[in-house]
């Protein structure tokens, strides 16, 4: 580690940090779940992040994720890249601007250690979930369901069914036209992180 | 009486019982689900067809949209 490295891990608890450190975690999708995801395992110094997403930012993202106004029209993995590399150049990530399928997932995360899933569709995030369980069942997967809306924050909560996790409500559906809103996506979306590190670190 | 679990929930189990019939029970908003029926993944093709045997633990995760 060079001094700047140091530097920036020197508030980290030295007892966990080579298994971060050694980590790679893969997120699926990178718009109001998925950038806010990265950007606190980036922060946490997740060795590796492994990113993928077909779309490019608009400025209706910007109510809820991790870009800037400069990076519209940008397609979302570069814009997250630059930001992951602003806030902690120390880590690897790597990014595939690609639409996910069956066929693409078992091979661009055939490494990872966790999957988090950050889709916004339902049939998306169905179909991550059957590919993953029916390819990876040793791994864990942890899938977000039921961000929409704000408030009730006494009804978020996770699920685990096997190796595969669900956070959030788990029945607010998104209303037609609308998105879901920052603090009650980005809260759901830290409950996916803060999850990756218990898994990680279980047993320390 | 035999009974499944569905989530935290006890049903009566009944003869010839399918995962749709089971998934109409709970009552949920919308249609895109995860199920697990003593830890086997059921794919949707199968929710019509498939059916419950007694004392199954029966895991329904209901997936809505946003993110």
């Amino acid at each position: 580690m060079n001094q700047k490295e140091t530097q920036f891990f020197s508030k980290h608890d030295p007892k966990i940090l080579p298994k971060v450190r050694k980590a790679t975690v893969g997120i699926a999708g990178v718009g109001g779940l998925g950038s806010t995801i990265a950007v606190s395992l980036a922060r946490v110094g997740i060795g590796k992040l492994i990113i993928a997403d077909f779309d490019k930012i608009e400025i209706s993202n910007l109510n809820r994720q991790q870009y800037f106004t400069d990076q519209i029209g940008k397609p979302k993995v570069i814009a997250l890249l630059e930001n992951l590399k602003k806030i902690n150049p120390f880590s690897e990530y790597q990014v595939h601007q690609i639409t996910l399928n069956e066929k693409n997932i078992p091979v661009i995360y055939k490494d990872v250690d966790i999957i988090v899933e950050a889709f916004d569709k339902a049939a998306m995030k169905k179909m991550l979930i059957e590919t993953w369980i029916t390819n990876f069942p040793d791994k864990p997967i942890i899938a977000a369901s039921g961000v929409a809306g704000y408030g009730r924050n006494e009804i978020l909560h996770t699920r685990k069914v096997d190796n595969l996790y669900i956070c959030g409500d788990e029945e607010t559906e998104l209303q037609e036209g609308m998105s879901p809103m920052a603090p009650r996506v980005g809260i759901v979306a830290n409950m996916q992180a803060n999850l990756v590190l218990d898994l990680l670190l279980k047993g320390i | 009486m035999k009974k499944i679990t569905v989530n935290r929930n006890l049903f009566d189990w009944e003869e010839n019982i399918t995962i749709n019939e089971i998934i109409k029970k709970m009552n949920y908003s919308s249609k895109m689900f995860i199920v697990k029926v003593n830890g086997e993944l059921i794919r949707s093709f199968e929710y019509g067809t498939k059916v419950v045997p007694k004392n199954a633990k029966i895991n329904v995760i209901h997936l809505v949209s946003g993110g």
